[in-house]
């Protein structure tokens, strides 16, 4: 075999390397840029400093089950004499440590996740407003009128009656206590 | 007024009199000093007629323009001593209010005049509609003045101050003002003791002590507008110290081509993505640790095309910028690192904020990495990279169970 034989397979095989290299994702990692394209998405509501870990759970077993996309959405409240489009440090203080919170939680547990924000001059404003601009299949609360939730029974009775999703509204139960809490975010935020 | 040397001997504010800037005459402004306090009652107005007698005690020619006592028996004996140009009477809607009599200052030309509460409104009828306009007037006469403001009164404050107390502050100033002033003084107590002083009726009439305590003199609220005015003043003092901070050559030569900023400013790099949010709340909890603006900057390819979900995720963005109130920008560029550094020397940005970089193929993975090509333009802006929690969380849990998925 000639030395520019040798010198040819050599370079071919280079070739072959990056178009390998080009069209082959690096191994063993995966972007993570986008999220599964999922056939459903679930929304979790919460407008607090904490949310019912059994509305949660439940939350990312159906989104196991589905291949759904959980998203834990905050709604905030605009005082009346602000303008809608008013920023809220104060409330975004409280609320943006859980949602990191439950990210964290649900991406541990391999669940995808999309979070949002939604303002309105109440809670069934702020989710009111985000239903008409989202699409989700599910809203799951918990059926425990606190103050935590922030979403009464009013609200609850208006959700049954006006969105076009499936609402899965968790009846009381003793373990409504365990929640997760700003205070649970992993590291420093 | 002859805009001659004043008293060089004494005070603050006649030493600043003998600033370069006061040197040209007769076309000399006066100079501006504001005490700033988080609330009614902590001893603004006080501090202001202390200064007076100190000023006068230096051989000023001194006068008080205007003060509103509240009916407080310490600060009205205080104001003993020093002249007081009577307020004017101004009738409106069948009530007559008593104003700053602006012509009357004028007129008597003193050298330095105490004007009480920056922010009033004045009645219809007079020369300008705000007290801080009167204000301008006597400072282009070549008028020194002392005068006073609480923190929520600052325009841009406003609405934070109002979303801390619950309480819309009606009477806002531009901040220009406050920042145009030559000293800007923080007159500050802690809340409990501001809270003692109410109480003890030093603050407001007996009969006001109750609806105060019930409404905006909450121990929170308080605590809140401390804060506020504190930051306030340290955002002050910053602007003004930079202009004579002495820079070394090397400095000098790493600062040309780079951000020039006073305070902090951060911006978060984003695509429309669902982890994109994780970084902006990041960044965002940053610049408020820091008391700092943040921007967010997507660099789109020219003519790039979002799908459905990508159009969800970037309005996903915006909401979330807007709610927390920081400002979303979208350039288009080929060159993403040139993007970002022309943008971040446009804002003046001292720290950048991006993810975990996509994981190039092919001929792109000889190209330096966007960090490094970014600390290579920037120099002197930091370049933090945000850390994916999340998946930090999925390696510890896998460790700890090699079965999981």
């Amino acid at each position: 075999m000639t030395a520019l034989a040798i010198i040819l397979i050599a370079l071919f095989g280079v070739l072959i390397g990056l178009a390998a290299g080009y069209w082959l994702p690096p191994h063993g990692r995966r972007s993570g840029r986008h999220a599964p394209s999922a056939v459903r998405r679930i929304l979790l509501p919460f407008t607090g400093q904490a949310i019912s870990r059994r509305s949660f759970e439940a939350a990312v077993r159906l989104a196991k089950a589905e291949n759904a996309v959980i998203m834990p959405a905050f709604l905030a409240t605009v005082p009346m004499n602000l303008p809608l489009d008013t920023a809220l440090p104060a409330q975004c203080g409280r609320g943006m440590p859980l949602l990191e919170a439950i990210e964290q939680r649900t991406t541990a547990q391999g669940v995808p996740v999309d979070s949002r924000v939604s303002r309105g001059r109440s809670s069934r404003d702020a989710l009111r407003k985000l239903i008409e601009s989202e699409h989700f299949d599910r809203i799951i609360v918990s059926a425990d009128e606190d103050p935590h939730s922030g979403l009464s029974y009013e609200d609850l009775r208006w959700m049954l009656e006006r969105v076009p999703a499936e609402i899965m509204i968790l009846r009381p139960a003793p373990e409504d206590t365990r929640r997760i809490s700003l205070e649970a975010v992993g590291g420093h935020f | 007024m002859d805009g001659g040397p004043r008293n060089p001997m004494n005070g603050d504010l006649a030493t600043h009199a003998e600033s370069p800037e006061g040197s040209s005459g007769a076309s000399r402004t006066g100079r501006l000093k504001v005490f700033i306090g988080m609330a009614a009652g902590v001893g603004k107005t006080y501090q202001m007629l202390l200064e007076g007698h100190a000023e006068q005690e230096a051989g000023r020619d001194v006068v008080i323009g205007f003060l509103e006592t509240h009916g407080r028996a310490d600060t009205a004996r205080l104001a003993q001593g020093l002249p007081m140009i009577p307020r004017r009477r101004v009738s409106y809607r069948e009530t007559v209010i008593e104003e700053m009599d602006l012509p009357a200052v004028l007129h008597r030309a003193p050298e330095l005049c105490l004007i009480d509460e920056l922010a009033h409104t004045n009645a219809p009828g007079v020369e300008h509609a705000k007290r801080y306009e009167d204000v301008e007037d006597v400072l282009a006469a070549g008028i020194d003045v002392v005068s006073t403001v609480n923190v929520q009164h600052l325009e841009s404050l406003n609405d934070q101050v109002t979303e801390l107390s619950g309480i819309r502050v009606r009477e806002t100033i531009p901040d220009a003002v406050v920042a145009r002033a030559d000293e800007v003084v923080l007159v500050d107590v802690t809340p409990e003791a501001l809270l003692e002083r109410l109480r003890a009726g030093k603050v407001y009439p007996r009969e006001r002590i109750d609806a105060a305590l019930n409404n905006f003199f909450r121990i929170e609220n308080l605590s809140a507008l401390r804060e506020v005015a504190l930051r306030q003043v340290a955002q002050e003092v910053g602007a003004k110290r930079r202009p004579t901070e002495v820079i070394s050559s090397r400095e000098e030569s790493l600062a040309e081509g780079t951000p020039q900023a006073i305070g902090e400013r951060l911006l978060a790099l984003v695509e429309p993505y669902p982890g994109a949010q994780r970084l902006v709340r990041r960044a965002w909890r940053s610049a408020q640790r820091l008391n700092a603006d943040l921007d967010l900057l997507w660099v789109r390819k020219p003519g790039q095309r979002l799908d459905d979900d990508n159009e969800r995720s970037l309005s996903a963005l915006r909401q979330l910028a807007a709610i927390l109130g920081a400002k979303m920008f979208e350039e288009e560029a080929d060159d993403v690192a040139a993007a970002v550094a022309d943008f971040a020397v446009r804002q003046g940005t001292t720290y950048i904020l991006l993810g975990r970089s996509r994981i190039p193929r092919g001929v792109a993975r000889l190209r330096m990495p966007l960090p490094q090509r970014l600390m290579a333009r920037l120099p002197g802006v930091d370049v933090r990279i945000v850390a994916d929690r999340a998946a930090r969380a999925n390696g510890e849990a896998r460790i700890a169970d090699p079965g999981a998925v």
